[in-house]
């Protein structure tokens, strides 16, 4: 199986998808972190739905990863797109004859893909992070903002509670790609059906029947990012998730070992 | 006894009430080129897809290089093969894509350039594969399939997109490779080069295995066909006549009468020329080419 990780990581890092990757992350993260910190004073909000977290909240340990726990669900989507196309696209290009002629095993096949892609989805996680506390510590001076409680043990401790959080809510979102890419075989159909429904179906659903919205895998994947809430535990969006990843995850290896490579 | 490299016994794969194989037989001797012909939708892909288990089948066993096609593990790290033409990454260089197989498969990177070198692409080997015309996609196709030095290769029309001198190419290749000891299966469906090179033939017709043997076989079962060209044009139709009468049959093409009869039977033309007064310009003997027969064989129409 180690033969198929380094295959797999080879095809990953080709520049196109790694430096795209890069920049949309780095793009994301810089923008969100920067929101932050220069819109401050803005009586629009600075935060998700236009919050206001103003100097003295960001002061607080929190403050060092509050900018990388909004880009969380972000990364989540770019890992759902690059997990679905990944596996999808070794169906429409044919080269899934290519693997399983070198490879016969397909779960191997399956695992070393996963795993490949696990290590990608964590140095973008480790990537957006590292680039989001640069800002946070460039921009606080700007924004009167107190760093002083931001090198705490504390505040180590939260960076890397979110940064695990952050990594399995984005395994969440990109195994829910993967399972899109093989059921459907077609990576523009697997982004389009993923991205439409965690960024716009899971609302609709969610906003008409207020008591799906707990029980919606999105809903549950951005939870497990943001560390939990009152409202959803960290522990019942875990078992959701888990339930979902499980019963997909098995349909579709189910698929991939027995489905006939026609084309 | 010979041994063989593929065997498939009763091979059979249905499509909801298609049958794409259905009880295939035949065998494919350890160190030949056999050809592997049919018109499309006869089965060919579908089959060489089963000897390679991607697919499975509906009945009937076949063997690789000694092992069941149930095991594919046990006899694809020796078998290199190209299936329905070049299929790779394309934004990775060639060199890239044949590295994503070589590790896949555990074979030494350094076969990469070696395989390039080969296939004529060491120059371009560092594009990327998108920019690669027909003829160089075709080439890494091949490039890949050696990869695990394979005691089995298996073609899917490996010279669809070659100019001549690439064609050419890939037969030096498929011949060097038999040398070795290796065994070629190899469809095309440029039956004349098949005929140059293959010993052994398993032809397809709508899902059936019509031939499976030797190619000198096959053409020796065939008719021969009489050529016998007038020395001037308007004898032509005067002649056909006399030898229908005489109950042989015959076409006329090119400026020459075709006529079907054993090659014992050029005598007796030449003689009735003659007699009526009909000077031949050149009388001979051709066996039918592959493709002749290979038309005859599926009733195809050119």
């Amino acid at each position: 199986m180690i033969r198929v990780v380094i295959a797999e990581l080879r095809k990953l890092r080709r520049p196109t998808l790694l430096l795209g990757t890069i920049a949309t992350v780095g793009g994301l993260s810089a923008l969100f972190t920067s929101i932050i910190f220069l819109m401050i004073d803005s009586e629009n909000g600075n935060s998700e739905r236009g919050e206001r977290v103003g100097p003295e909240e960001l002061s607080q340990a929190m403050g060092l990863v509050y900018g990388f726990r909004l880009v969380g669900v972000f990364l989540g989507i770019v890992s759902l797109c690059i997990f679905a196309s990944q596996t999808a696209q070794e169906y429409s290009l044919g080269t899934l004859r290519n693997l399983l002629v070198r490879q016969p095993s397909r779960m191997k096949i399956l695992a070393g893909k996963f795993i490949s892609m696990k290590i990608f989805a964590l140095v973008m996680v480790l990537f957006a992070g590292a680039l989001s506390i640069l800002i946070s510590f460039a921009l606080a001076g700007r924004a009167n903002v107190d760093t002083s409680a931001w090198t705490t043990s504390a505040a180590m401790e939260l960076l890397f509670k979110s940064t695990l959080n952050i990594f399995i809510a984005t395994l969440c979102f990109g195994t829910f790609g993967m399972i899109l890419g093989l059921v459907l075989r077609s990576p523009i159909s697997a982004i389009a059906v993923g991205v439409l429904w965690n960024l716009i179906l899971e609302n609709i659903l969610a906003a008409l029947i207020k008591s799906t919205g707990k029980w919606l895998p999105g809903t549950n994947f951005s939870n497990l990012g943001e560390g939990g809430n009152p409202d959803l535990t960290y522990r019942h969006s875990l078992a959701v998730s888990l339930g979902y990843l499980i019963i997909g995850g098995a349909i579709s290896a189910v698929l991939f070992k027995r489905r006939d490579v026609a084309n | 006894m010979e041994k063989v490299a593929i065997s498939a016994s009763d091979l059979t794969k249905i499509y909801g009430e298609r049958a794409a194989l259905s009880h295939g037989n035949f065998v494919v001797p350890e160190g030949s080129i056999c050809g592997f012909v049919g018109p499309n939708g006869s089965g060919k892909t579908t089959t060489i897809r089963m000897l390679l288990g991607l697919i499975a089948p509906s009945g009937g066993t076949a063997t690789v290089l000694g092992e069941s096609i149930s095991h594919p593990e046990k006899y694809l790290p020796r078998v290199g093969a190209m299936i329905e033409g070049p299929a790779f990454y394309p934004a990775l260089s060639g060199r890239e894509n044949l590295k994503v197989l070589a590790e896949l498969g555990g074979f030494p990177l350094s076969r990469v350039d070696q395989l390039l070198a080969k296939v004529d692409l060491a120059d371009r080997g560092g594009s990327k594969f998108k920019t690669y015309s027909l003829g160089m996609k075709q080439r890494l196709g091949i490039a890949a399939a050696l990869l695990p030095n394979p005691k089995l290769l298996i073609l899917d029309e490996p010279t669809n997109g070659l100019d001549p001198s690439g064609i050419q190419e890939v037969r030096g290749i498929i011949r060097d490779l038999a040398d070795s000891g290796t065994t070629v299966f190899v469809s095309s469906h440029i039956l004349s080069e098949l005929e140059m090179i293959c010993e052994y033939l398993v032809m397809l017709r709508e899902g059936k295995v019509i031939f499976s043997g030797r190619t000198q076989e096959l053409l020796s079962g065939q008719k021969p066909i009489i050529v016998a060209k007038p020395e001037y044009d308007v004898d032509l139709t005067n002649l056909a006549k006399k030898l229908t009468d005489s109950g042989f049959n015959l076409s006329i093409s090119d400026g020459s009468l075709h006529i079907e009869a054993a090659q014992e039977a050029s005598a007796t033309i030449n003689r009735m020329a003659f007699e009526a007064g009909i000077t031949l310009a050149s009388i001979s003997v051709v066996l039918p080419t592959l493709e002749e027969t290979f038309f005859e064989m599926t009733g195809d129409s050119k």
